[in-house]
């Protein structure tokens, strides 16, 4: 008999092991000075990275061979299951997406261990023991209530499906997009613990954090871009953001890292707002497992969500309790004795910074009361309620918009000081230039405009050219070779949220939709556009029987694709999944999916125009970019340079 | 130690013990406002006789289970073994309420799998769902013999809930009834 998943279950008994060393022998050592001890931090951490990715591997391999002696490849494949999606069950249900969160966070831990060698030992050994501690608790979780290495007897024929849902491209890649950003901001945690425990928090100790902050933020942005992505795509309504709680949860994440790489870039230049940065960083991570916290226990899903386990939940929120609560009190005890290393003037960069990190703060503070609202009127015995996207609209577009308008003023100030009069003479051409575009483009685009779309175009084009100023600014003073990679990657990703709020503007303003029923051969007109329905077809796919509409759109006569958008049934649970046909392009996307049967071979079609579309996830792919080229500047690299004083920025 | 450093911790504790409630509360064990009601009035066609109506009269005079299920529905399919159980080896009277389902998908269904039900009664646009508080597919009521819902359970019946909740009920409400 095939023994390979107890070999899988014993490495992560042995990971477990790796991991309790790696939690305790190298803080032991920084705290009674053995150097010795403070070195066993880097095998553990190997070692550690070794035993989950052989666990990960066994378990690939069990999906790869349809065994469904093992109970959860029984659950989430079978034997008709695409072996591309075959491979990526084992991240579709709780056991193995657990397994991909911790192996996850022993690759993070190896790259710290692998690339810290610039960094003091004793800051090493705490980092590396703090995220060992973060690994136990995940692998005892594992261990104790969820292990994928579960046998059954008699092991089933076939096995039941992967959830349909998650048969496609963009769900293969979005949880471990989203779970490395969330386990990302495991080492910006770690950092802060560090710092906390030595007391020391300097512009090189900001220095080392920042690529590490910045890494999990940009995973973190291409993870809920390729959600939101994926929820337009599959779910047939067109929607790209549904302010649902597992959105969300992924969302508060975001917002605090988006603060904590601002705040950390105060604290490296100026020596300032360091407890608050450090706050942040607990608060990203938190958010983290909070978030894995909400979406796997079921406390906030839906009453549909039966498969939830309540010991599960005791555990996440036991393991929550100690690793927030007990940083939170290390912080308490040790943040005071931080001291600021200057003052923060409103007209200059810090002070923008200030007030941008206030309002991502307030926002996430805003999406969490959303969130978790529900549930604290469920725990209130104020009833069963929900809170929904006219909420989160109505919140969160007043807090953000202010911040565009921060980022482009911040984009004109140098640090320490600056004033009203430098920040004009900057600005006045950005903004002649934003104020032409915002009321030029939509004209152009879409054919009109408003008063309000041209004010939100204002800021996005501001935000945008602004970025473009600096670059300009700077590139013209000292050539743009000396302009440092993380300057590049800021101004990258600015621009990318100027593209983003355009739109979101655009798509948000001009969408039109309808909901008609079509006879083979009738069409109707959308925003211009002809869409004619030519009847159905029945395809078989490898494990699903689809019903396949037809619909050819034109514009003014003139043929521009023919759209097939798809009801799936999938075979094995009888799930059904919808798959629009989109026509995407740059400036407007046409869509179409298709809704339920009616009499004589008629059908519900349900039809889009969304303007700008695509811009929604290009300005979050820039925004990522920019993350990647920050993330390799060199002065994050160089020991010399992480450890002077004083910066080029 | 200064004040303000320990906010966050306060909060924290605050937001541990909110969720430490969450998780006592069962979703399935929302307290439904019509248990010790009179069933809400309804008259739905049957399913395989439309033009007969199925009301909240019928169900009077003996106890019923009224099963809310539809063939979209993944967890009707998990519970249907323990809804046929309900019906043959316990003899009870279970009686299906369609909800928002095509009377031919959901003859296909009954077709498929077996028709645990002494009758069906189509609430194709919901409706009716709404009156009786349904908000997820599939709940059952135990509605006793004057028409009156003693029971709602959510979510799909496991045999363990047949054995620890629902029979013991239904002894209880027989002995009590008869007195």
């Amino acid at each position: 008999m095939n023994m390979l998943p107890e070999l899988g279950h014993f490495a992560l008994c042995i990971a477990l092991s790796l991991a309790i060393i790696q939690a305790s022998i190298p803080v032991a050592g920084v705290l009674t000075n053995r150097p010795l001890w403070m070195r066993a931090a880097r095998p553990a951490a190997i070692g550690q990275f070794g035993f989950l990715l052989l666990a990960f591997l066994i378990l690939t391999y069990s999906f790869i061979v349809s065994d469904f002696s093992v109970s959860y490849v029984a659950h989430n494949s079978n034997t008709s299951l695409p072996l591309q999606y075959r491979i990526s069950a084992v991240w579709g249900a709780h056991e193995g997406s657990l397994l991909l969160w911790v192996l996850m966070l022993a690759g993070w831990t190896l790259a710290v261990a692998v690339f810290s060698k610039a960094l003091p030992r004793d800051m090493t050994a705490t980092v590396l023991s703090v995220m060992g501690m973060v690994s136990i608790g995940f692998l005892l979780f594992m261990l104790l209530t969820s292990n994928p290495f579960d046998r059954q007897f008699p092991a089933p024929a076939e096995g039941r499906d992967l959830n349909p849902l998650l048969q496609d491209f963009g769900l293969v890649i979005h949880p471990p997009m989203l779970y490395m950003g969330y386990v990302g901001f495991s080492v910006a945690f770690a950092f802060a613990i560090a710092a906390l425990i030595s007391g020391r928090l300097d512009t090189a100790w900001a220095r080392w954090t920042r690529p590490w902050t910045t890494s999990a933020w940009m995973f973190l942005t291409l993870g809920i871009m390729l959600g939101s992505w994926w929820a337009y795509h599959e779910l047939g309504w067109g929607g790209w953001w549904f302010w649902d709680p597992v959105e969300n949860a992924s969302f508060m994440p975001w917002l605090v890292g988006t603060a904590l790489i601002h705040s950390l870039a105060v604290t490296e230049k100026r020596g300032i707002f360091k407890s608050w940065t450090v706050l942040l960083a607990i608060t990203a991570f938190s958010l983290s497992l909070l978030g894995t916290f909400l979406v796997r226990s079921g406390v906030l899903v839906s009453v549909h969500a039966f498969a939830t386990d309540p010991a599960r939940g005791v555990f996440i929120l036991a393991f929550f309790a100690v690793v927030v609560g007990g940083s939170l009190v290390l912080y308490a005890w040790r943040a005071p004795r931080f001291k600021a290393e200057g003052k923060a003037g409103f007209f200059s960069r810090e002070g923008f910074l200030l007030l941008n990190n206030i309002f991502l703060v307030v926002a996430a503070t805003a999406v969490f009361v959303g969130t978790l609202y529900p549930l604290l009127a469920d725990a209130l015995a104020l009833g069963k309620l929900s809170v929904g996207a006219p909420y989160f609209n109505t919140v969160f577009v007043p807090l953000t918009l202010p911040l565009v308008l921060l980022v482009i003023g911040a984009a004109s100030l140098n640090w320490k000081r600056g004033n009203a009069t430098t920040m004009w003479q900057r600005l006045r051409w950005v903004a002649v230039l934003a104020v032409l575009t915002a009321i030029v483009f939509p004209f152009i685009l879409i054919g009109q405009s408003s008063l309000i779309v041209a004010a939100a175009l204002m800021l996005a084009f501001g935000a945008i050219y602004s970025a473009m100023e600096e670059i300009y600014r700077r590139g013209s003073r000292r050539g743009y070779r000396k302009i440092p990679l993380a300057s590049w990657g800021m101004s990258m990703a600015h621009i990318g949220l100027g593209v983003f709020v355009i739109g979101v503007t655009l798509v948000s303003t001009y969408s039109a939709e309808s909901d008609v029923r079509l006879a083979p051969g009738d069409s109707t007109e959308l925003s211009g556009f002809s869409f004619r329905f030519d009847g159905i077809s029945h395809e078989a796919g490898p494990n699903y029987d689809s019903t396949v509409g037809k619909v050819t759109l034109s514009h003014e006569n003139k043929v521009l694709a023919v759209l097939r958008p798809e009801k799936r049934i999938y075979r094995a649970m009888g799930n059904s999944m919808t798959e629009a046909g989109v026509l995407p392009r740059l400036h407007r996307d046409l869509y179409v999916s298709l809704g339920e049967p009616l009499s004589n071979g008629a059908w519900s079609l349900r039809l889009y125009y969304r303007p700008f579309m695509r811009f929604v996830w290009l300005g979050a792919i820039f925004m990522a970019l920019g993350g990647l080229i920050a993330i390799f500047d060199k002065r994050y690299r160089h020991p010399k340079l992480i450890h002077a004083q004083t910066g080029s920025v | 130690m200064q004040a303000r450093f320990l906010i966050p911790v306060i909060v924290v504790i605050g937001l541990l013990g909110i969720l430490a409630i969450g998780l006592t509360l069962d979703p399935r064990k929302v307290p439904s406002p019509l248990i010790g009601k009179p069933a809400p009035v309804f008259a739905l066609p049957k399913l395989y006789q439309p033009d007969q109506l199925l009301t909240n009269n019928d169900l009077k005079g003996q106890l019923a289970l009224v099963n809310v299920w539809a063939s979209w529905c993944v967890a009707c399919r998990e519970e249907h073994a323990q809804i046929e159980r309900l019906s043959t080896e316990f003899k009870l009277r279970v009686i299906g309420l369609n909800y928002k389902d095509k009377p031919e998908d959901a003859r296909r269904w009954l077709a498929q799998f077996g028709n645990p039900y002494s009758d069906i009664a189509v609430d194709e646009p919901g409706r009716v769902g709404i009156d009786w508080g349904v908000y997820g597919v599939p709940e059952t009521f135990v509605i006793d013999a004057n028409g009156v819902i003693r029971y709602k359970h959510i979510g799909p019946v496991t045999a363990s809930d047949i054995e620890t909740v629902i029979l013991p009920l239904i002894a209880e409400i027989q002995r009590t009834d008869t007195k």
